[in-house]
């Protein structure tokens, strides 16, 4: 807890900075009570920061940097960081010698998960313009009927839809897996749009109502403009989640459709060294992750808090 | 466009709640605005809802797939066994003893992190993506390299770096951790801790930014020591924040299946619910058993999200009434 105690006074963000210059403006400077060193303390925080970052950041780390190493070098203890580097791993990953592939598990992953994503905006533009822009009655129940089926955990339907699924051959079957990706992330979207398509000016909406602008020019020259960064990072984050998911995928999916994740789960064979190996395939599979994450990196929380939080 | 802004109209946002006049206009009207929301409300409905009434409906049956013929209605047989049943009785207590520990802890850790990164320094942006970095690994990756390449007993680096610290003393006697073994459960909330800390962060860290400056600005002025400036205005202003980011993160974690799969294969008593369902109904054929232990974990869900929605909607509501 030491970290809280500098009396530093606070730096503002770049966004804040105006307003609290501005509320000092006119004022005596600020006098911390200890009379400690306001830079000093940032440097303490920096380097603290920085330490807990490094940490966290030191398993990503060394999952790369032990996928470019051989599998004897990447099986030491103590770890032999400074070991060559070679792309051995990567080579077994995509099957030199095993023969197999893990381009069927990742063009079904990307397919589930891009397929499910343009479901889930089709479904869920709308819907956010009927609870936003143009509300209907109520609104507020039916977004919370929304959220309340995001809570219901996926145990809790999986086997009615199992039995559907191997009743009407839908089994191993990718379309059938989109279909419970879009309604998996359908809630999170609608919330996500809600709160990106409420941030219209609604004067503009109605100036243009005025001057008799039909729909499809003022979603194309009022709406799109505000609401595309929104929508792309909505995109993103139902990548993310359908990309991730497992426990749909295992069970409804097998040797034909399964994903990337269900790949991965029956990849560690335990005979021999593997361990580099792990390693380029959890990189391979994590980077369109890594790549959406931060491509979505400023939308990110109010994503994943459905809007909740600017 | 330009026409159009204009003449901007200074009724403010009276789109945001119906008006009066509203009531006025025909049905038809009122359908039209329905229309683009019900093919999403449909979908929903049909793909999540009707499965979990049947889900219901299986519940009071005994029903094996592997003895088609025994099939009967059990009543509440499969609830007095989820109840009873020592291993589902244990997955229920993982369940709430891994959530509420993964929650508690990756909030205290989010939140200090979220306040040191509130500060401005060097490369701030820097370390806040390297931050990021651990909730941007695919989950069953995550697993994977946590079990192999970090907590293997032989080769993983925790030890790793055990033996070298050791061996820069001169010591060849390091102690060496075998969590995976000896205490698995720990594994598994460690691993989920590590991936859900930066989501805490995020969603702290934007409570910590929308902190209004006056009223610290002038507790500074009056003198208020950090403490007291961080327990009675930055603490409060946080809490709908950690509630969220608690709620929010109890309710993913509840449903946590890859990292129980991955890690533990729900050995060693780390078989939480998601996990026991699946081997219930994927392995043992318990079809009956399996919807009632879905059903107790809908109920348990409830309950949270009843707080949840609470919460949700206390932020959600400020927003409605601009």
């Amino acid at each position: 807890m030491s970290t809280l105690t500098p009396a530093a006074p606070r730096n503002t963000g770049s966004a804040r900075s105006g307003s609290a210059t501005a509320l000092n403006g006119g004022r005596p400077p600020r006098r911390g009570k200890t009379r400690m060193d306001p830079t000093r303390n940032n440097t303490a925080a920096g380097l603290a920061a920085w330490l807990l970052a490094l940490l966290f950041a030191a398993p990503v780390v060394w999952m790369i940097l032990t996928s470019f190493h051989s599998e004897t070098d990447a099986a030491t203890n103590p770890p032999s960081i400074a070991a060559n580097l070679t792309l051995d791993a990567y080579r077994e990953f995509f099957g030199e010698t095993s023969g197999v592939s893990p381009w069927p598990a990742l063009i079904n992953s990307a397919t589930a998960s891009i397929l499910s994503t343009v479901l889930v905006l089709v479904l869920a533009i709308p819907a956010a313009y009927a609870l936003s822009i143009r509300p209907v009655k109520k609104w507020t129940d039916v977004m919370f009927f929304f959220l309340s089926t995001k809570m219901m955990p996926v145990v809790a339907a999986i086997l009615p839809l199992y039995l559907f699924a191997r009743t009407v051959g839908a089994l191993d079957n990718i379309w059938f897996l989109i279909l419970m990706y879009t309604s998996m992330n359908l809630p999170i979207a609608v919330w996500m749009m809600r709160s990106f398509l409420a941030e219209v000016p609604v004067e503009m909406l109605e100036a243009a109502q005025i001057d008799g602008a039909n729909l499809l020019l003022t979603l194309r020259k009022i709406i799109a403009p505000v609401a595309m960064p929104g929508i792309a990072a909505t995109a993103l984050i139902c990548f993310i989640f359908s990309w991730n998911e497992l426990l749909l995928a295992r069970v409804l999916t097998g040797v034909v459709a399964g994903t990337a994740p269900v790949f991965l789960t029956g990849f560690v064979s335990g005979q021999g060294l593997f361990l580099a190996k792990v390693c380029a395939a959890a990189v391979v599979i994590s980077l369109p992750v890594l790549f959406a994450g931060f491509a979505a990196q400023d939308k990110l929380v109010q994503g994943l808090s459905l809007g909740a939080v600017k | 466009m330009t026409t159009a802004t204009a003449r901007i109209s200074r009724s403010g946002r009276s789109a945001a709640t119906p008006s009066k006049s509203a009531k006025s206009r025909e049905r038809a009207l009122a359908w039209a605005r329905r229309a683009p929301l019900l093919p999403a409300l449909i979908f929903l409905i049909v793909v999540t809802q009707l499965p979990f009434v049947v889900t219901l409906i299986i519940s009071f049956l005994n029903w094996n797939s592997l003895s088609p013929d025994k099939t009967a209605f059990a009543g509440l047989e499969n609830y007095v066994t989820v109840l009873t049943d020592p291993d589902l009785r244990q997955a229920i207590f993982t369940t709430i003893l891994l959530t509420v520990s993964v929650v508690l802890v990756s909030l205290l850790v989010g939140l200090g992190l979220a306040l040191l990164l509130d500060k401005k320094f060097v490369g701030r942006g820097l370390a806040r993506t390297l931050l990021i970095a651990p909730f941007l690994v695919v989950p069953v990756a995550a697993a994977l390299i946590w079990k192999h390449a970090l907590l293997n007993p032989t080769y993983g680096l925790i030890n790793g770096i055990l033996t070298w610290v050791w061996s820069l003393f001169g010591s060849a006697a390091a102690p060496q951790l075998d969590l995976l073994s000896q205490a698995p459960m720990m594994a598994v909330i460690v691993s989920l801790v590590w991936q859900w800390t930066p989501f805490m962060m995020l969603i702290l860290l934007a409570g910590l930014q929308s902190r209004p400056m006056d009223t610290v600005e002038a507790a500074q002025m009056d003198g208020a020591t950090p403490w007291a400036i961080f327990r009675h205005l930055t603490l409060p202003h946080l809490r709908q924040y950690l509630e969220l980011g608690g709620l929010l993160g109890a309710i993913y974690i509840v449903q946590n299946f890859d990292a129980v799969f991955t890690l533990t294969a729900g050995g060693l008593g780390t078989a939480n619910l998601p996990y026991a369902i699946y081997q219930t109904f994927y392995f043992a054929n318990e079809y009956g058993l399996a919807s009632a232990a879905g059903v107790v974990v809908v109920i348990g869900t409830i309950i949270v999200a009843t707080f949840a929605l609470r919460t949700v909607f206390s932020l959600f509501k400020k927003e409605a009434a601009r």
